[in-house]
């Protein structure tokens, strides 16, 4: 099928490309003024920042540095390796990888349940789940977060009293702290993955189905052969996307957990960062913590767009 | 159960019951948190600091709202989030408009190097480079004003919303444009004039992730706003209720009611575009 698009494509009937060759010669520098103002900003707000961090990650930068008192110093990769020989800094991003995987599994695991469930429901109960979906969707990451606080709440929360734990304390325990912020996540993401998933099966022309079974094909083969392939593409983005989020995670550790939790035992790289920037005034190595993150979502992004490739997706 | 009928919705009957029943289950699971907090913010406060917490009220007061704008400055910080999140919203859907129409509409040089670097730049942790943003909106003289948040929210936002509005505008047929330049209309005209109102909607859809990114803000209003509270948003506003040792419920409840509101209008008020638009912008 996909043969005879590209061959168009290439070679497109005479008629176009009178047109096509105005366009293009009128195309000259519109294209460009229409992006004018897009990279203006993500240049000034986006592209030079990065260059900062990566800058900043490298000087002597502190308080002093920052108020003027002393002059900012060149350090190399001293701070780099200030930082991994810190063992705090290998437990956080141990936790943090372990727990974004934790995330986006259970979010993964209930988007596309209930995709599927939602294809086989009538409309009543379907837009039932869709208005709840949306509504947890909707809500603001610090709303989010005090709420859930608040049903676990070992006094008042109705969650406690309803499993009969007494006053059990979730955030007390690292592991439960984790957990706790990890129901918050997996609770306003699902929505995304259970949406763009469902509508992924929805666009698949049931003809296309239903030819498949009048040639003989199995239930397994259907899926396996028709199905499964037109969904990679959504279930890629979902995924990336999910591990995009869910590794920086930041105002749910840093609300649930109070900054991180009890001696910093539910720290995650992004709070870890902040917190050595913000509170401890030490930019340098929040930077190259910074560093640290993106050069980690950079290499999952490049792995994602290798993959595109190879299934051939055009951009 | 077929996969046929997975696809056209047609399932046995005793699996339907099931699959139904289950589904309004998990629907209230879901939406039990947003109840709750409706909930505790009606509630008097005798009954949400109480052992045994029921999950009805007899006595709804508004006690709890009451506090939250009578602390002093709360319509100051409502508003303030409208402004930051209004702004964003309008600028980064013109800006994504005129750049999602730059690569969906001409053949150029880079055109493909650009596409890839929307989406790398998607992957950039905005948290990240607060230390770095911190800096330029104080080179800026940005610290302690909306500016300081409304700049780099349009940043971010913008990326996500070329990538997905690029579906929207691929799907006005180019026929149209050749028809309006026959016609005499000029290219800006058939930009603003024709192509702007047919993608209007898919620019809504768009602009909820903006709205969000720009109203949940969190970070930046902690990090950016440190001495002029006049100037906080709501984000903080909430966090004056919740003091980790004694948290206000109630006031933590109606604040956070306060805040959930606009998106959840938002979202409603964009819900079906905002299905086919992921569904469209996912697919090509």
């Amino acid at each position: 099928m996909a043969a005879p698009d590209t061959v168009v494509d290439r070679h497109p009937p005479a008629t176009t490309t009178v047109t096509r060759t105005r366009g293009a010669r009128r195309a000259g520098r519109t294209p460009w003024l229409y992006l004018a103002p897009a990279l203006v900003v993500l240049g000034g707000l986006l592209v030079y920042p990065v260059y900062q961090l990566g800058l900043i990650s490298v000087l002597e930068y502190t308080q002093a540095q920052v108020s003027g008192g002393k002059p900012t110093s060149f350090r190399g990769l001293g701070n780099y390796t200030t930082l991994f020989s810190d063992d705090q800094f290998w437990s956080v991003l141990l936790a943090t990888v372990v727990f974004a995987a934790a995330c986006v599994l259970c979010t993964l695991a209930v988007g596309c349940a209930l995709a599927v469930l939602l294809t086989r429901v009538r409309a009543v109960p379907r837009l039932a789940l869709m208005l709840a979906a949306l509504g947890a969707w909707a809500t603001p990451a610090v709303t989010g977060s005090t709420i859930w606080l608040f049903l676990f709440d070992p006094d008042f929360g109705p969650v406690n009293r309803l499993l009969g734990l007494g006053d059990h304390s979730w955030t007390y325990g690292r592991y439960g702290a984790f957990l706790l912020v990890l129901l918050e996540v997996v609770w306003c993401s699902f929505p995304f993955v259970m949406v763009t998933v469902y509508a992924g099966i929805r666009a698949v022309p049931a003809e296309m189905l239903e030819a498949a079974a009048l040639d003989g094909a199995s239930q397994w083969r259907i899926w396996r052969s028709v199905l499964a392939p037109m969904l990679r593409p959504i279930l890629a983005v979902v995924t990336i996307q999910s591990v995009i989020w869910d590794f920086k995670v930041f105002t749910q550790i840093y609300v649930m957990t109070n900054g991180g939790g009890i001696a910093g035992q539910n720290l995650v790289l992004n709070v870890y960062a902040y917190q050595k920037a913000f509170a401890s005034s030490e930019y340098s190595l929040g930077s190259a913590i910074g560093v640290v993150t993106l050069l980690i979502l950079l290499a999952v992004t490049l792995g994602y767009l290798r993959l595109l490739r190879r299934q051939g997706e055009e951009l | 159960m077929t996969l046929v009928n997975l696809v056209r919705g047609s399932v046995r009957r005793p699996w339907r019951s099931a699959a139904e029943a289950s589904a309004l289950l998990i629907a209230a699971v879901v939406a039990f948190p947003l109840y709750w907090m409706v909930l505790s913010a009606v509630k008097p406060a005798g009954e949400i600091e109480s052992t045994r917490p029921r999950p009805w009220t007899g006595s709804p007061t508004l006690d709890s709202f009451r506090r939250v704008f009578g602390q002093q400055e709360f319509g100051r910080y409502f508003l303030n989030s409208l402004v930051v999140a209004g702004c964003v919203v309008v600028a980064s859907a013109l800006i994504a408009f005129l750049a999602a129409t730059a690569v969906t509409r001409f053949r150029f040089r880079f055109r493909t190097t650009l596409l890839i670097m929307f989406l790398v730049a998607q992957m950039v942790p905005v948290e990240a480079l607060a230390i770095p943003l911190f800096f330029l909106m104080r080179d800026l003289g940005q610290l302690n004003t909306l500016g300081a948040l409304i700049l780099p929210h349009i940043a971010f936002s913008l990326p996500f919303a070329i990538w997905m509005l690029r579906g929207f505008v691929k799907a006005v047929p180019e026929a149209l444009e050749e028809a309006a330049h026959l016609d005499g209309a000029s290219r800006a005209r058939f930009l603003w004039q024709i192509l702007f109102p047919l993608v209007l909607p898919g620019l809504m859809a768009t602009s909820v992730f903006s709205f969000i990114s720009a109203w949940n803000d969190f970070l930046f209003a902690k990090s950016f706003i440190i001495s002029d509270t006049s100037q906080s948003t709501l984000p903080m506003a909430l966090l004056v209720f919740y003091k980790p040792d004694e948290p206000d419920w109630g006031g933590v409840m109606a604040a956070s009611t306060v805040m959930t509101i606009p998106v959840l209008v938002f979202f409603v008020v964009v819900q079906r575009r905002l299905v086919s638009g992921l569904g469209g912008s996912l697919k090509d």
